[in-house]
Order: C-alpha cells, then sequence, then structure tokens
C-alpha cells in the first residue's frame, strides 16, 4: 500500500472549510473568525517548519540536534501552560512550574520508553524520540495547565475557607487538600476519559495516522496502546507534581495564604 | 507550651500587640490581661479586621505579638493560629455536615455537649447538613467549633450579630465562663455599645488608623 501524496491544491481545497467557518462565525458575530485564521496559518506554517527541521533530523543523528529541538518544544509548551492561567503566579514562577512539571514528566517517561521499550538503536533515533516527545508535551501540556488554572481559581474564589480553616490550626496544605484534590482531577479526567473510549469512539491520531500511512493495522494499535500509557502517565505526574507545587506556593513560611502571589492575566 | 501558663496564682496569660502595622492601620499597641475582655469598636472599614488578622497572623504585616511574653515567631503559623481564637464575622463551613468540622476524637467526649447546651443547641445538630443550619445556628456552631482548640485568646468579630436576645445572653455567659476558666485575653468587636459595655471592662475604638483608650464603651 503506498501513500498517496497530497498536493497543494488538495490542502487548499481543505482550507476552504476553514475559510467558510471563519465567515459563518463573522456573520454570527462570534469573534472568532481572526482567531481561526490565525490559528489556521500557524498550523501550516508551524508544521511546514517542523516537516523541514524532522527532514534534516532525520538526515543525522547527531543528540546536539535533537537535544536542542526537544529544549525547543518544551520551552514552548511551558510558555503555553503559562498562558493558558487566568490568575498566574507572579514573576517567572509560572513559566518555571509549568515548564519544570513538564520536563519531569515528559522527558522520564519518553526515555524510559526509547530505551526500555522501544529499544531503538541508537535509542535517541529521531524518527521515534521526536514524534514521541511531540505527543506526551502536547498532551501533558493540557494536563498541567487545566489542572493549575483550577488550583489557581479556584483558590481565589474560596479565600474565606481556605482561611477559616488556616484560622482553625489547620496547617497550610490540609485547609487546600480538598482545592488541590479536585484540581489534579480536572487535570487527568480528560486523558483517562480519552483512554476509556479509544477506539470505540475515537480512532487516535497515532493510529489514524500510521493506517494512512499505510502500516498493518495490528501495528499501528500497538503503537497507539503506547502512545496512550505514556501520555497518561506523563500528563498524571505531570499534574500531581504541578498542582502540588502551585498550592504549596500559594502559602508563605508563616502558612498565611498569599494571593497577592497571583496576577490576573491580561486577556 | 500548649497549657496556658497558670504560675501559681499569678495569671500569665496575656497577649501583647507591639507596634502593629497593615496598610492604612497603626502603628498600635495593645495588651490585653489574662482573663480580662477589652471591646473594639470603629466604623466599617477602619481596620479592625486587619488588626485581628495581624494578630492571628493571616497577612504580611509589620510588628510584633507575644502571648505569655513567648513571641509568636517560636510557633508554625497553625500552631500560632489555634492558641489565638479568631472568630470572623462571617463562618464558613467547607463539609457537608456539621461534625467535618470537628475533631472527630473530641466531638462526643470533652466540652463540647456542655457547651453545645449552654448555647441552646441540641447533641443531633452535629449530624446535621451544614447547608440546612439557620444563620443563628451557624454562628453558635463557629463559636464552638473554636473554643474546642481551647484558644489562649480570644478575638470576636460580633460574635452575635444574627442572634435573638436570649442567644445573645447565652454567648456572653459562655464566653465569660470560658474567659474565667481558661483565664484567657478576650476582644470583643461589636457594634453594640450596651453589650460592649456588659462583656469588657477597657474600651477601644480606632479611628483613622490609632487605637484610642476610652472610659465607656460609646462616645
Amino acid at each position: 500500500m503506498a501513500l498517496i501524496t497530497l498536493t497543494p491544491w488538495d490542502l487548499s481545497l481543505a482550507a476552504l472549510l476553514i475559510v467558510a467557518l471563519a465567515v459563518l462565525s463573522f456573520q454570527m458575530q462570534l469573534g472568532l473568525s481572526r482567531s481561526i485564521l490565525i490559528a489556521a496559518l500557524r498550523t501550516v506554517i508551524q508544521l511546514m517548519l517542523i516537516g523541514l527541521v524532522l527532514k534534516f533530523l532525520f538526515n543525522t543523528t547527531h543528540p546536539g540536534w535533537i537535544v536542542l529541538v526537544s529544549v525547543m518544544m518544551l520551552l514552548a509548551a511551558g510558555r503555553e501552560v503559562m498562558v493558558r492561567q487566568q490568575r498566574r503566579f507572579s514573576g517567572t514562577r509560572s513559566f518555571m512550574l509549568g515548564t519544570l512539571s513538564l520536563f519531569i514528566s515528559t522527558v522520564v517517561v519518553t526515555l524510559l520508553v526509547l530505551t526500555v521499550v522501544i529499544s531503538a538503536d541508537p535509542w535517541y533515533s529521531p524518527q521515534y524520540a521526536i514524534p514521541l516527545l511531540g505527543m506526551l508535551f502536547g498532551n501533558t501540556m493540557n494536563g498541567i495547565a487545566l489542572g493549575l488554572d483550577r488550583l489557581t481559581q479556584t483558590a481565589w474564589q474560596q479565600r474565606d475557607v481556605i482561611e477559616a480553616r488556616l484560622i482553625l490550626g489547620q496547617t497550610s496544605q490540609q485547609s487546600i487538600s480538598d482545592i488541590r484534590r479536585e484540581s489534579i482531577r480536572s487535570g487527568m479526567i480528560p486523558i483517562i476519559n480519552a483512554m476509556a473510549v479509544a477506539g470505540i469512539v475515537s480512532l487516535p491520531g497515532v493510529m489514524t495516522g500510521q493506517i494512512l500511512a499505510g502500516a498493518a493495522p495490528m501495528d499501528a494499535v500497538n503503537y497507539q496502546i503506547l502512545i496512550m500509557f505514556m501520555v497518561t502517565a506523563g500528563t498524571g505526574f505531570g499534574t500531581i507534581f504541578a498542582v502540588t507545587m502551585g498550592a504549596r506556593h500559594l502559602f508563605d513560611d508563616r502558612e498565611r495564604l498569599r494571593l497577592d502571589r497571583l496576577h490576573k492575566a491580561i486577556v | 507550651m500548649n497549657i496556658p501558663a497558670k504560675r501559681g496564682n499569678v495569671a500569665l496569660s496575656c497577649l501583647q500587640i507591639k507596634n502593629i502595622q497593615a496598610r492604612h492601620l497603626g502603628p498600635l499597641s495593645l495588651t490585653v490581661s489574662s482573663d480580662a475582655a477589652i471591646s473594639l469598636r470603629g466604623q466599617s472599614g477602619c481596620g479592625k479586621s486587619l488588626l485581628m488578622r495581624a494578630v492571628a497572623d493571616l497577612d504580611p504585616h509589620l510588628g510584633e505579638v507575644m502571648l505569655d511574653g513567648v513571641p509568636r515567631e517560636e510557633f508554625s503559623g497553625p500552631q500560632w493560629r489555634k492558641k489565638i481564637g479568631y472568630l470572623p464575622a462571617v463562618s464558613q463551613w467547607w463539609g457537608d455536615y456539621v461534625r467535618e468540622h470537628f475533631d472527630e476524637e473530641k466531638i462526643d467526649q470533652d466540652q463540647i455537649p456542655k457547651w453545645l447546651a449552654a448555647l441552646g443547641l441540641k447533641q443531633a445538630v452535629l449530624e446535621a447538613a451544614t447547608a440546612t443550619l439557620s444563620s443563628g445556628e451557624r454562628q453558635r456552631l463557629a463559636l464552638i467549633r473554636l473554643l474546642a482548640n481551647r484558644p489562649q485568646v480570644l478575638l470576636l468579630d460580633e460574635p452575635t450579630a444574627s442572634l435573638d436576645p436570649e442567644n445573645v445572653t447565652r454567648v456572653e455567659a459562655l464566653v465569660g465562663d470560658y474567659q474565667h476558666q481558661q483565664r484567657c485575653a478576650v476582644v470583643w468587636i461589636s457594634h453594640d455599645h450596651q453589650q460592649l459595655q456588659r462583656v469588657a471592662s477597657r474600651h477601644f475604638v480606632i479611628t483613622q488608623g490609632r487605637l484610642i483608650a476610652q472610659e465607656v464603651a460609646w462616645r
């Protein structure tokens, strides 16, 4: 089964769908036309660029280049986690928190899978390392962003309850325990749901891609299972780490609630 | 450090506030001796709550607070706040049932049944859902919840605002009893001059961020 190559003309036809959506959203005054067009344009440019990068990477197996691309992906994902927070920790703390959580969960899981599970030769083969990292960053980022956003928003809304618990002598972490738990749950539930419906309601992306590219269905399924497990582990550990660290940073060394450490994003 | 200091007959459980400064409040100083109650008045927004929050160490601020001559920094934040029984004007209930807001080990034994009776509440109220409580029940239960920590100081912000006259009398009596038994220092905030005259022996008013002593609890 050979892959049918898509031409620019084919893609232009698909782009008409996006234009039609933008026109409809303009007529309905949804205020989204601009965002739709800009996002679509970004998709084209960013994917073209990463295509060129991958083409280059696959011809070289120098680990330095792979590390460089991975770090850039990490920083971009860290920034994305930050900008999705309505109330962020001030200064560089917000960026550091998201990026560190992404790094710890994603990099550990990917290294484990590359060396132990796939055992590619060399283990950092870009054909395996880069797509896996990309899948993981993309999903883990969502979980961390959701969890942190829920944490800071709820802490802001329920400051009186948190302080009432502090006043009664609870420790800072006892006083925010319910909010912390709910925030971690909200970060993890989408990926758990995705696992639960995989194959029944949705054909996940990796599998779809491999089948389109002509892979045998069972091979595609095996990779999809691997990716699902990685993504769930990365999202889970990353969200737990980020929310736990965030919940600590909401208090100072006297265990006072310090909402002045948050500032509202200007949207 | 958990037992109120009572050496011989000399009462030592006193609250000392030195040069407290928070936003537009202070610097101000105040000492409340043990087994004594003072009253505190002032218009809304004058800084009464800021002062209470500073003493309970809930906001960053300047100044020192000592209990029995021991500076606050000797204790962790939670340890300190257990000693300083601060009752905010509005109580918060985070659990679905009243019982969840009490220490499981203390709830049945201890003084809690006695305190419930003293405030005209039935023991069964502990099993009630918090959503079904009236504002008066909430206010009285919040006081009992606070006393269960055995604080050495009581900072009461309008503790009888939503109570009928009968229950106002009950709360005043319970606070008075607790004050004498534990020999604790009490700061009572209220807009009711007559009440302040009844419950406190010294009177203060906060105006323009300053604390002014008064002979009686009205102008």
